[in-house]
């Protein structure tokens, strides 16, 4: 009986010893998971950083500015000015639906420019 | 059980053969007795050695153990726990500057620093000279003599741009060398250029430097935006990066229009405090920030921030208060009339107007038509303490709280001895100077119901709910006072009046102080102080010209009304649809042009 006992408690040691080290060996394995991670959150990040800065530098007021006084043939884009504001009921609705729109947006900005031009 | 060295205590044979002999048996089985007492206590003892002996053996084991643990905490280099670690460690930038709609005024990017090992050149001379190609600024002479001067190091730039990098890489020198480097960006260049200030490398290491703020919001929020446990959120600011450029845009036209010196604006909210804009020109690209001027006017170096740093004389501006004063005290009516009959001489001195505005006028024509004399003989109804207590209550008397380092140096000057002649000349805002930024605040204050505002850059979730200055009926009257300076015709702000937005305001034109004493004859400061819309303000904006001239039907204009004014009105309608605002009153003539437009 005692015997018995003193194996069982020996196997006991052995496996809790066992499962242990693998405990250990799995933290270990996780740790190094979470280190390549985070390194990899750094690289993006930095990415993310740089991504950001170039889209403020790309949407700089002065560059914008820019871009509007080169474009100012097709898209006709001017400073806000108190008169574009209205009142919904001085808008005059179209009454007939406008056509789908099948043509490229070259096009569009183009007749919308034209039609601009007539009186 | 049964030991068998158990030995019995009456053995036979000897009890028999001790009887034979006339011996005591008693004697054998005390003898056999003592023995085996004898014995037994020989085994108990060896236990009990044995045991004490691995017990010892556990203490000593489990006090190594212990021993071990600290010798190696002692000797070992502190670490953080690896699992413990969060996001914070990955970020340990300098925190973004966003502005109110989170767009970015500042951020960091990763760069490259370029060092020399010059013992580890293999050809000193080539690499001189294509370093010299790269960089434009570099001398190859120069680059190789420093190279043969012995040291075993040398920075040759704080940061490069990645073109530069491949080009250095192939020169292919194992003597050249990078070390990583966050640069501060400001990726909008010049705009906001003046609040921003700018950066620039501290402690520097191989793989590492330090980022420091030198100016500006960089300077004041230093410690913040360095501090790790921000956890990389990103400072906040009042300013709207896109008002902020609209100001500077027309603020720059009108300085050339008005062959000005410089131009300055500030726009803040009259019920929160946050500037939505603070722009002074000329100004400078951050990214490169200059050199402060050794020599010579530092107000003239376009590091100098005129609207908080700048403390001039702002003329009739100030006259708004004297006003406001006087009504809160009761002394006056806006419909009382004033004495305007002049000029009053006092000790040598003599107080004039612009013209002859007639013997008498009303409080409000007073300070519509802006009359020097009415204004001084309010002033002599309130007295000087009254009137400096006044002023300070409304913060013109001190720096201001502003979190710009710059604003420690906008220290308001009065004079010290405060008499009736100062008092009469304070009135207009004459002998006495402050920043434009206090007369923003100050304008706020009297307009947003009258409780005190304190300007600020960062944004704000609610309006500020200061001490009263002035009375919510005061602040009414001064605010239609301030409509009719622009709506009537004898305003003297009759330029700003702007369809759809009820503007409000107030010229000031103060001669510039001569270095050399006195005062130029043709050199003056215009400032205009406006508020929208003047009904129910929402805004105040005060703009000011350095040295502004315009020739108007052949004469030559300098006053604000013909300089400052008609800037302002242009920067209100331009940034006014850009705060959101709907114009209240719909002219029209608008209205069909605008349904006609749409047919």
């Amino acid at each position: 009986m005692r015997g018995f006992l003193t194996f069982l408690s020996a196997v006991a040691v052995i496996a809790l010893g066992y499962w242990a080290y693998h405990q250990n060996i799995q933290t270990q394995q996780a740790l190094r998971e979470v280190e390549r991670l985070q390194r990899a959150i750094v690289v993006e990040r930095e990415r993310l950083g740089v991504l950001r800065a170039e889209w403020a530098y790309l949407n700089r007021p002065d560059r914008l500015r820019e871009l509007v006084d080169l474009n100012f043939d097709r898209l006709n884009l001017l400073p806000m000015t108190p008169d574009q504001f209205a009142v919904m009921d001085e808008v005059i609705w179209r009454s007939d639906p406008p056509a789908p729109i099948v043509e490229e947006v070259e096009d569009i900005l183009f007749s919308a420019s034209e039609a601009e031009d007539l009186p | 059980m049964t030991d068998p060295r158990r030995i019995a205590l009456r053995p036979l044979a000897r009890i028999l053969d001790a009887r034979q002999k006339g011996e005591n048996p008693d004697a054998i089985e005390r003898e056999n007795l003592r023995l085996r007492h004898e014995q037994q206590r020989d085994r108990l003892r060896q236990r009990a050695e044995s045991r004490l002996l691995v017990l010892a053996i556990c203490f000593f084991a489990a006090f190594t153990a212990v021993g071990v643990k600290m010798t190696a905490l002692a000797s070992s280099e502190p670490e953080e726990p690896r699992s413990a670690t969060s996001g914070t460690s990955i970020i340990s930038t300098r925190a973004d500057i966003v502005d109110r709609q989170g767009r970015v005024l500042a951020t960091n990017l990763v760069t490259n620093a370029l060092y020399v090992h010059p013992h580890e050149l293999i050809d000193p001379e080539a690499a001189a000279a294509g370093l010299a190609a790269i960089f434009d600024d570099l001398d190859a002479e120069t680059l190789l003599r420093r190279f043969g001067s012995g040291s075993r190091f040398m920075w040759i730039r704080g940061s490069i741009s990645p073109e530069q990098q491949q080009l250095v890489h192939d020169l292919g020198e194992p003597g050249l060398l990078f070390g990583p480097r966050e640069m501060r960006l400001y990726p909008n260049g010049a705009i906001a250029s003046h609040v921003l200030g700018g950066a620039r490398f501290g402690e520097q290491a191989v793989n590492a430097a330090e980022i420091i703020g030198v100016a500006g919001i960089e300077a004041d929020f230093d410690e913040e935006l360095r501090d790790p446990a921000r956890n990389g959120a990103p400072l906040e600011l009042s300013l709207d990066l896109t008002v902020q450029a609209a100001v500077e845009e027309v603020l720059a036209g009108g300085m050339a229009i008005m062959n000005a010196q410089g131009a300055s604006a500030v726009l803040m909210d009259a019920h929160s405090g946050e500037v939505i804009s603070l722009a002074s020109l000329p100004d400078f690209d951050p990214n490169a920030r200059p050199r402060p001027l050794l020599e010579g006017d530092p107000s003239q170096s376009p590091l100098f921030n005129r609207a908080v740093q700048g403390v001039y004389e702002l003329g009739s501006t100030y006259k708004l208060f004297t006003v406001a004063q006087a009504l809160e005290e009761g002394l006056v009516s806006t419909e009382t009339m004033i004495d305007t009959q002049g000029p009053i001489r006092m000790s040598g001195f003599e107080i004039n107007d612009f013209h002859d505005y007639g013997p008498r006028l009303s409080v409000r024509d007073v300070l519509v038509q802006s009359s020097n004399i009415g204004t001084a003989r309010l002033a002599q109804m309130i007295g000087p303490e009254r009137q400096q207590q006044f002023l300070g209550q409304l913060g013109l008397l001190e720096a201001l709280d502003f979190e710009m380092i710059e604003a420690r140096q906008g220290r308001p000057i009065y004079p010290s001895n405060w008499g009736q002649l100062s008092t009469m000349t304070i009135s207009y805002g004459h002998g006495i100077s402050a920043t434009q930024l206090h007369l923003a605040a100050a304008y706020a204050t009297m307009v947003n119901g009258g409780t005190m505002v304190r300007p600020t850059l960062q944004r704000q979730e609610s309006p500020q709910l200061g001490e009263r200055v002035i009375s919510e009926e005061t602040s009414m009257a001064l605010r239609e006072m301030l409509r009719a300076v622009v709506a009537e015709e004898e305003g003297t702000a009759n330029l700003a009046e702007i369809a759809g937005y009820e503007v409000g305001g107030k010229t000031g034109s103060a001669d510039k102080p001569n270095p050399q004493g006195g005062y130029y004859e043709d050199r003056v400061i215009a400032t205009f102080a406006s508020v929208f819309p003047a009904n129910d303000p929402q805004y105040v904006l005060v703009v000011t010209l350095d040295e502004p001239s315009i020739s108007v039907l052949g004469e030559t204009r300098r006053t604000a009304g013909w300089t400052a004014v008609p800037v302002a009105a242009e920067v209100i309608r331009r940034v006014a649809p850009l705060l959101g605002m709907r114009p209240q009153t719909v002219d029209p003539e608008l209205a069909y042009s605008l349904s006609s437009a749409s047919q």
